[in-house]
C-alpha cells in the first residue's frame, strides 16, 4: 500500500496541468460529457411529455415551457401492463440466464487453453466437417434430418479411424483459441437464417431456449478471448501448490482460479451481458411474440402513425436503467478486466 | 472434540470428490474445452455451411412446399456484375483525369512498397501473402474512388466500408484525447469516467431512435440551431453524406466509449520513471507523448481497433432505423443490404451478400492482424 501511495503521490505531481490546461481539459470534457447527458435528458423529458407538446416544436424545461405529465408511463405499466413486463422478463431471463452459461463454458475453455495442450489432427477435422457437410446436403436433398444425422455421425466415425489418421499434422491451443475468437468475426446475418431452420425444425422458435442457446454461441468468443489473458496472468505457482496438495484440475479451476480472476469475471460478465441485453438481430428473427424481448418492444412503437416517441422514451428508459446501474457499480472492474485482455489478446 | 467429528464427514466428502474428479482427470482436457467447442460447431460453423448451401441456390415458395434450385455462382455474379451490382458495388463514376491520375498514385505507392517487400527475401507464403493483399487494397481504392467521385454513387459495400475505416478513425481519435485529458489530476474527474461509459450500454436500437429525435430539423432540441443557419425543416435523409454522417455520429456517440475506458486504463498503468525522466530532461508534453506515451499504447490500440472493426462490419440498428437505408440505398450496410433481400424473400440473394460480407472481414481481419499487430507485437 505505501508503494501504491507513493505512485499516486509521484503521478500526481507529474499529471497535474497547468492552469491553461486544466480551462481547456475542463472545457473538452465538459463539452463530451454534455452530449453525452444532453440526449438522455431529452430522453427523459420527452417520456414526460403529452404527444402535442412533442410534435409542435421542441421544448426544453418541464413545468417551463410544457407541463410535464406521467401519462406515458401510466400508459406503458398499466394500460400494457403484461405487453411491457413480459418482454422485460424476457430479456432479464435470456441475458442473465445466456451470460452465466457463456461465462461458464467459455472459461472453462479459456483455462484450458490458457493450461493444457490440445493437439487436433487436420485430418480428424477435415473429416468432421466434411460429414457436416454431407449431413446438409443429405438433409436438403430431402433425407429426414435424424436419418442424416446418424448417418454423418457413423461416416464420421469410420472416416476417422481410417482416412483421419493418416494426416499427421495437428493444431495447437493458439490454432484453437484464433479459430474460436475469430468467431465473433461471423456477421450474425450468414448465420441467422440457418439457426432460424434448426428452432424450427426443434419447435424451439418463439422460445427462451433458442435465444440463449443463441446467444451463448455467439459471447463465446469474447468470453475465451478475453478470460484466456486473464488466466494467464494468474501465477502459476498457486496452481502448482494446489496440486502438490492433491487437488484435482476441478477443484485447482474452482478454487484457486476463479477467485483469483475475479475482477475479469466480473468485466467479462458486464460485457457480455450488455450485447445479450441489447441484442437485436437474432431476436427479430428467432421470436415473434411469447419470447420477444425489450429491443423488440421498442422498435415495436415505430407504429404505423410514426414513432411514438413518447412510449419509446419511457421503454428505452426502463430498459437502460438496469445495466447503467450495473455499469456504475462496476466501473473499476470494466476497466482493468477488458485492458488485460486487450494488452495481450 | 465436537469439532474433529463435525469436521470429519465433510473432509470425508471432500477426498471422495477429489477421488471422483481425479478420476475425470484423465479426460479433464478435453472436458474443458469440449462444450464451447461443441456449442461453437453446432451454432457457427453448420450455420456457415448450410448458409454457404443457400447462397448457391435459388429459393422459391411454390404451392405446398419450397423449391431449390442449385444455380451455382448465379448469386453473386448477380451482385458483383449482374442486375444488383448497383446495389453492391455502386455506380461508376466516368473517367476524369482527377481519379485517373489518384488511382495511378496509389497503384505505384502500393507497387513499390510491394517491390521492396519482395526484395527482402520473404518466405513463399508470405510473398504471395503480400501480393494478394496489395491487389485487393488496390481494387478497393480503385472501387471507393470509382463510387466516391463526382457522378459515382457508392453502394453497400463501399458505405459499409465507410462506416468502419473513417468511424473506427474518428472514434479512435476521440476516445484517445479524451483518454489523455481524463487521466491529468483533476478534481471531478471520477465523474467524467462514469459518464463517458454510459453511451456503451444503451442498446443500438434505443440509440438510433434517440439520435431520430434529436436530428428532426423541426421538432428536435436543435432546431434553433438549424433556423438559425438556415437548415430548419430540411431533412438529413434527403441529403446522402448528410444521412451518412448522421450513422457515423450515431455510431461515435456509442461506441468512443469503449475506445476511451481501456485506452484510459492503458493510460494509467503506464510506468512513471520514463516520464519523469523525460521531464527532468525539459521535453515538452507532445515529446512525452510522441516519444514514450504512445509508442507503449501501440500493443493496446491495435488490439482494440481490431475488436472495434470488426464490431463496425456488423452495424445495421442504427442505419435500419434513423435512416432506414436511405436515401435510396445511400446509407445502407452490408448487414442491412442482407436484410432487405431477406424481407423481399431472396434467401439465396441474402446469403450471397452475408457471404461477401463475412470475407471481407474475413480478410480485413486476417490482413491487419499479419500486417500490423504482429509486426507491433514484435517491436514490444
Amino acid at each position: 500500500m505505501a508503494t501504491l501511495g507513493f505512485r499516486r503521490r509521484r503521478a500526481r505531481t507529474i499529471f497535474t496541468p497547468s492552469p491553461l490546461g486544466m480551462v481547456v481539459s475542463y472545457v473538452v470534457l465538459g463539452a463530451w460529457a454534455l452530449a453525452i447527458l444532453f440526449p438522455l435528458y431529452w430522453l427523459a423529458i420527452t417520456s414526460l411529455k403529452l404527444p402535442i407538446d412533442v410534435n409542435t416544436g421542441p421544448y426544453y424545461v418541464p413545468n417551463l415551457d410544457f407541463k410535464p405529465t406521467l401519462e406515458n408511463w401510466r400508459y406503458i405499466f398499466v394500460d400494457l401492463q403484461s405487453d411491457t413486463f413480459r418482454p422485460y422478463l424476457n430479456t432479464v431471463v435470456v441475458a442473465t440466464t445466456s451470460t452465466v452459461l457463456a461465462l461458464l463454458i467459455g472459461s472453462m475453455a479459456a483455462y484450458g487453453l490458457a493450461r493444457l495442450q490440445y493437439q487436433p489432427r487436420v485430418g480428424a477435422i477435415g473429416t468432421f466437417i466434411g460429414c457436416l457437410a454431407f449431413a446438409i446436403l443429405a438433409v436438403v436433398l430431402g433425407a429426414p434430418w435424424p436419418v442424416a444425422v446418424v448417418a454423418a455421425v457413423a461416416a464420421f466415425v469410420l472416416l476417422l479411424q481410417t482416412i483421419g489418421r493418416r494426416f499427421r499434422r495437428a493444431l495447437g491451443n493458439n490454432d484453437i483459441a484464433f479459430w474460436m475468437i475469430s468467431q465473433r468475426m461471423l456477421p450474425p446475418i450468414t448465420v441467422v437464417i440457418p439457426i432460424y431452420i434448426v428452432f424450427q425444425q426443434l419447435g424451439l422458435l418463439d422460445t427462451w431456449a433458442a435465444l440463449i442457446i443463441t446467444y451463448v454461441a455467439a459471447n463465446l468468443p469474447i468470453v475465451v478471448w478475453l478470460m484466456r489473458d486473464y488466466f494467464q496472468s494468474v501465477p502459476l505457482e498457486l496452481e502448482e501448490n494446489a496440486a502438490i496438495d492433491g487437488a484435482s484440475r476441478y477443484r485447482i479451476f474452482r478454487s484457486v482460479v476463479l477467485p483469483l480472476s475475479t475482477p475479469g469475471l466480473v468485466a467479462t460478465f458486464l460485457f457480455v451481458l450488455v450485447f445479450a441485453w441489447n441484442e437485436y438481430l437474432f431476436a427479430l428473427f428467432l421470436t415473434t411474440a411469447k419470447a420477444q424481448t425489450l429491443p423488440l418492444t421498442v422498435a415495436a412503437q415505430n407504429a404505423t402513425r410514426g414513432p411514438q416517441w413518447w412510449y419509446m422514451s419511457v421503454l428505452i428508459l426502463i430498459m437502460i436503467v438496469p445495466v447503467i446501474a450495473m455499469a456504475i457499480a462496476l466501473e473499476r472492474y470494466i476497466a482493468r478486466g477488458l485492458l488485460v485482455g486487450a494488452v495481450k489478446g | 472434540m465436537s469439532g474433529t467429528i463435525a469436521a470429519r464427514p465433510q473432509a470425508q466428502a471432500a477426498r471422495r470428490l477429489d477421488a471422483v474428479t481425479t478420476g475425470f482427470d484423465r479426460h479433464s482436457g478435453a472436458a474443458f474445452i469440449l462444450p464451447a467447442v461443441l456449442v461453437i460447431l453446432a451454432f457457427s460453423i453448420f450455420p456457415l455451411l448450410a448458409s454457404l448451401y443457400l447462397s448457391l441456390v435459388r429459393i422459391q415458395f411454390l404451392e405446398g412446399g419450397v423449391d431449390f434450385t442449385f444455380v451455382g455462382l448465379n448469386n453473386y455474379a448477380k451482385l458483383l456484375v449482374g442486375i444488383d451490382h448497383e446495389h453492391f458495388l455502386g455506380v461508376f463514376a466516368d473517367p476524369s483525369p482527377l481519379t485517373v491520375f489518384i488511382e495511378i498514385v496509389l497503384a505505384v505507392i502500393l507497387g513499390l512498397r510491394l517491390r521492396d517487400y519482395l526484395r527482402g527475401r520473404p518466405s513463399v507464403a508470405g510473398a504471395v501473402g503480400r501480393s494478394i493483399v496489395s491487389i485487393a487494397l488496390l481494387l478497393a481504392f480503385w472501387l471507393v474512388v470509382e463510387t466516391l467521385a463526382p457522378g459515382g454513387r457508392p453502394g453497400t459495400l463501399v458505405v459499409t466500408l465507410v462506416y468502419v475505416f473513417v468511424g473506427v478513425a474518428l472514434q479512435y481519435l476521440l476516445g484517445l484525447t479524451l483518454a489523455i485529458l481524463a487521466v491529468q489530476q483533476l478534481p471531478g474527474r471520477r465523474f467524467f469516467r462514469v459518464v463517458f461509459l454510459l453511451p456503451m450500454m444503451i442498446t443500438p436500437v434505443g440509440v438510433a431512435y434517440l439520435f431520430r429525435m434529436l436530428t428532426d430539423t423541426t421538432k428536435g432540441p436543435l432546431y434553433p440551431i438549424w433556423s438559425a443557419v438556415g437548415l430548419a425543416d430540411t431533412s438529413w435523409v434527403t441529403n446522402p453524406w448528410g444521412a451518412r454522417i448522421a450513422v457515423m455520429i450515431g455510431d461515435l456517440w456509442q461506441w468512443t466509449p469503449f475506445l476511451f475506458i481501456v485506452l484510459l486504463a492503458a493510460l494509467e498503468s503506464q510506468p512513471i520513471e520514463p516520464i519523469e525522466a523525460a521531464v527532468v530532461d525539459g521535453a515538452s508534453r507532445w515529446q512525452i507523448f510522441r516519444q514514450i506515451t504512445f509508442p507503449a499504447l501501440l500493443p493496446v490500440t491495435t488490439t482494440i481497433v481490431l475488436i472495434r472493426m470488426i464490431e463496425a462490419f456488423k452495424i445495421v440498428d442504427l442505419p435500419n432505423i434513423l435512416t432506414n437505408g436511405g436515401p435510396g440505398t445511400a446509407t445502407e450496410s452490408l448487414t442491412l443490404h442482407a436484410y432487405t433481400i431477406w424481407r423481399a424473400l431472396d434467401f439465396g440473394g441474402s446469403a450471397a451478400v452475408a457471404y461477401l460480407l463475412l470475407f471481407v472481414v474475413t480478410f480485413v481481419g486476417v490482413s491487419y492482424v499479419n500486417l500490423v499487430r504482429n509486426r507491433v507485437a514484435a517491436a514490444a
